[in-house]
């Protein structure tokens, strides 16, 4: 209907600060790329293929720092989405109604515990626990490339186990959330069939199921930009090994260790060239996850 | 075995493991607020509070500075976000299907997911490099952008929470939208965006990444905005990394008084929450 | 269907005498008015005239659209999405959709109450007085004044008077009703609107509001809307009967319930149906 002036100069006025939000996601994306220039031209895609990375020499390649920052992610994820979906089904299907609050409450403060307080405690004491369960490794298993190399309990097993503690919280809440918005409907009708307890969250499952692919990739957003407890525990030596005992480095990490030490400008941009590509990488999955948590709450909330 | 057996048994052994997994993931919870309390709370002292770091290798002194840093750090981030955030919420809460609301919706989303130290990065870009020099303001500007988006989705969401009849009734004596939105529907709103900004500003008050070449750190006393500045986190960090037992013991220290204030401002959000939702309800 | 001088006319031979007479103070005109939701028509060429300073009751069954014609009166139904009137509502001879109406003057000029009772969040003082501090009254001693001659047209000065300060939500549901029609009559509306103003309300809070309603129409023109047959013809001066988006038959209450022309309005007055 008609719009009044007062209501005109309320939208436009708004309107500008919201649009801060939308300018500030495409700022970081365009400063990142303008001030990676001169490593884009320089080694064009050769950039994330190399597996050399010396400052001294000039020559950067971020290979190393790829791997290992997409396969503490999937270790991670490997050890989280199993425990994380248990925790969703428990506490929205299982527990006793007095229970649920303080079980959602007590799993979400994992999210609000800060980085460096998880690698303090993972430097300082899950280190030697997770290096004796090391030593304890039958040596059968120690012969195969995954557990290669000398049990020093930093390295790439030690991260994706600390990383999976950290990305839980958010995979939990969301698939709570989904499989708490599932039609009632659709567990009756499993259960009028004659389904057991399991067989009815499964379907509930199967309904809410591109949602909570949406919350694992959630989750895998986290794990690709963390930095600080990864940054503590993972080694910091850029090697490409599938051994979960090997000392790896991440793209984070690497920023986080060599940002204020790049004294040329080449070494400065190679290193934002790495955030530019961990921006498009995180902005990506998240679109992704998004989009599927988005499109199973779409369906939700049509009566099924 | 019967068939019907099997399936109750798959069933019960599911359910058992669900259970597993949340004493799973509240094992680690526990085992960290017990060290953090343990270690900690033990290696609280006065001086902790009031003195200055010492140099490499000596031991006592404290994190006077840092403490104070991470409040400043912290104040500058909520003096630049809150405004723009409450006022981004107000806008999306107030045309919550336009075209525009829904691309703004989606960039707080996805400004949520960037990683913090890629928005480090950004506030050295543009707040460090300029100037060549690392600095308080630029450290308060990175967890400015890091808590924008909280600050934007809590304050819409709260918004929407406030009876529809409370903005009719305005209107209705003759309000503008402008002095509705004001006067009635954010003071209606105002406990729970204050919670939600106190959440926001817990959160941030956690981050190390962002700092590391923004704030960068400083081991001498300084309130400065335009020169580097210490934080809680950055401190912790840097200990850790130490060798010096006395180091890690005051390592420790900063990690129990940032869960701490973390612990406290996020029970009082609940809480505050929880009245809030009471109030709304007819 | 019948065209507006045709209803005119029905009007006229309806209650000849009086309508003829009430037709020449009227309050509020209106003439051929539709209402649109998007693509669907909820009013169907609405004509009639409120007369100043005596309460009309609009009655009919629930979605006839009497609270979307009620609230046509001040505009209210203007922050509603892709929401359209069509034809003209005029009030003291001026048209109110024209394009230079303000709608913010014509709302103090049109006081509203709705049916769920809308408190602010504030303290009962606040409440009263917030239509004129928007409005830009500062000084406090006429605040004072107005607070208390609104509480006291409303009748709930001597329930509240010691207690100004403390929040409205500590209100009983009657209470805070009549605090909304005070908070309604501080701005010194000439016309005041009530969609359904007791259906939430017990028994004994209903009658305080009728009472008040009684009282309040020696000063103001009311439009009420309600389900409550025995109100309408307990409060009412004239009655004006909506079904399925159209007005059925207008006449003195008593017409209506007494006497009724139209079929339908005898149907639902005697509960017939509705
Ligand atoms: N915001 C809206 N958008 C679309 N349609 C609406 C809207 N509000 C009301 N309607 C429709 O307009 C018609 C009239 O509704 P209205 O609320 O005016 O009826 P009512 O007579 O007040 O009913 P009740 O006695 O139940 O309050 C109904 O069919 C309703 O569904
Ligand atoms: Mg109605």
């Amino acid at each position: 209907m008609r719009r009044s002036a007062d209501d005109r100069v309320f939208r436009i006025t708004t309107g500008m600060f919201a649009a801060i939000v939308l300018l500030l996601v495409i700022g970081i994306g365009f400063e990142l790329w303008r001030q990676s220039m001169l490593s884009i031209d320089k080694f064009g895609f050769r950039f994330w293929t190399g597996r050399v990375w010396d400052p001294v020499s000039g020559e950067f390649g971020a290979l190393p720092f790829i791997w290992g920052t997409l396969y503490s992610s999937f270790l991670a994820l490997l050890l989280s989405t199993p425990i994380a979906l248990g925790i969703a089904i428990y506490i929205s299907e299982l527990s006793p109604g007095m229970l649920r609050q303080p079980l959602a409450y007590l799993t979400e403060l994992l999210a609000a515990i800060p980085s460096i307080v998880y690698g303090l405690w993972g430097v300082f004491v899950l280190t030697p626990i997770v290096r004796k369960l090391e030593l304890l490794l039958p040596e059968s298993l120690r012969r195969t490339p995954f557990f290669s190399g000398p049990p020093l309990g930093v390295g790439m097993g030690m991260a994706a186990i600390i990383l999976s503690i950290m990305v839980i919280p958010f995979t939990s809440s969301v698939a709570r959330e989904i499989l708490k918005n599932v039609p009632i409907a659709q567990r009756e009708a499993a259960y009028a069939l004659g389904a057991t307890r399991w067989e009815a969250i499964k379907v509930a499952i199967g309904f809410g199921k591109t949602g909570i692919i949406g919350a694992i990739m959630l989750g895998l957003g986290r794990a690709l930009g963390e930095t600080m407890a990864v940054t503590m525990v993972i080694g910091n030596n850029p090697q490409i090994s599938p051994s979960l005992y090997a000392p790896q480095y991440t793209m984070a990490a690497v920023i986080a260790n060599e940002f204020t030490e790049a004294a040329d400008d080449l070494y400065l941009h190679a290193l934002i060239e790495i955030g530019l590509l961990l921006f498009i990488i995180t902005i990506f999955v998240n679109f992704i996850s998004r989009f599927f948590i988005w499109t199973t709450k779409q369906r939700m909330e049509r009566p099924a | 075995m019967s068939k019907a057996w099997r399936r109750k048994i798959i069933s019960a052994i599911a359910e058992g493991f669900c259970a597993i997994a949340v004493l799973l993931a509240l094992i680690p919870l526990a085992m960290i607020l017990f060290y953090v309390v343990k270690q900690g709370f033990t290696s609280l002292n006065w001086a902790f509070f009031t003195q200055m770091p010492k140099p490499v290798g000596e031991a006592g002194g404290g994190m006077a500075n840092a403490i104070v840093g991470t409040l400043i750090l912290i104040a500058i981030a909520a003096l630049l976000a809150v405004p723009i955030g409450c006022i981004c919420g107000i806008h999306l809460a107030e045309y919550p299907t336009s075209k525009f609301s829904s691309i703004v919706r989606f960039a707080a989303d996805v400004l949520n997911g960037v990683p913090s130290i890629v928005v480090g990065m950004f506030a050295y870009i543009i707040a460090v490099l300029p100037v060549k020099r690392f600095s308080a303001f630029a450290g308060g500007l990175a967890l400015a952008v890091l808590m924008l988006p909280t600050v934007v989705r809590t304050t819409e969401e709260l918004l929407r929470l406030v009876p529809a009849g409370l903005r009719e009734g305005a209107l209705a004596l003759g309000a503008t939208r402008t002095s509705a939105v004001f006067t009635v529907i954010v003071p209606a709103a105002l406990p729970g965006i204050l919670t939600g900004v106190l959440v926001a500003l817990a959160r941030v008050a956690g981050e190390t990444a962002p700092l590391l070449f923004t704030a960068f750190g400083n081991r001498f006393w300084s309130i400065s905005l335009r020169q580097p500045i210490a934080s809680l986190t950055q401190q912790v960090y840097l200990y850790a990394n130490s060798a010096y037992d006395d180091w890690h013991r005051q390592a420790w220290a900063g990690a129990f008084l940032l869960v701490m204030i973390i612990l406290t401002l996020s029970i009082i959000a609940r809480l505050s929450v929880r009245r809030l939702e009471r109030m709304n309800r007819p | 269907m019948l065209t507006a001088i045709d209803m005119e006319r029905f009007n006229a031979a309806l209650a000849p005498s009086a309508a003829a007479l009430e037709s020449m103070n009227a309050k509020i005109s209106v003439r051929d008015f539709d209402f649109f939701y998007g693509s669907a028509k909820v009013l169907h060429g609405i004509t009639l005239d409120i007369p100043d300073r005596q309460v009309t009751a609009l009655i009919g069954p629930s979605g006839c659209g009497k609270s979307t014609f009620i609230r046509s009166i001040n505009r209210m139904n203007d922050i509603i999405p892709n929401a359209r009137a069509k034809g003209t509502i005029s009030i003291d001879g001026r048209a109110i959709y024209s394009s230079d109406t303000d709608v913010v003057s014509l709302r103090r000029r049109v006081g509203m109450v709705f049916q769920r009772s809308n408190p602010f969040p504030k303290s009962i003082y606040d409440n009263i007085a917030y239509g004129l501090r928007i409005g830009g009254m500062r000084n406090r001693r006429e605040l004072n004044n107005v607070v208390e001659r609104s509480l006291i047209r409303a009748a709930l000065w001597d329930e509240v008077k010691d207690r100004l300060n403390e929040s409205a939500f500590a209100l009983s549901g009657g209470q805070q009703q009549r605090l909304c029609i005070a908070r309604a009559l501080a701005v010194d509306p000439e016309v005041l609107l009530m969609d359904e103003p007791a259906s939430a309300l017990d028994p004994i809070a209903t009658t305080k509001i009728e009472e008040l309603i009684w009282d309040l129409k020696v000063n103001y023109t009311i439009v009420i809307v309600t389900h409550n047959m025995q109100q309408a013809a307990r409060v009412s001066d004239r009655t004006a009967f909506f079904m399925l988006g159209r007005l059925v038959e207008y006449a003195d209450t008593k017409t209506i319930f007494m006497n009724p022309k139209e079929k339908m309005t005898e149907d639902y007055v005697t509960g017939r149906f509705g």
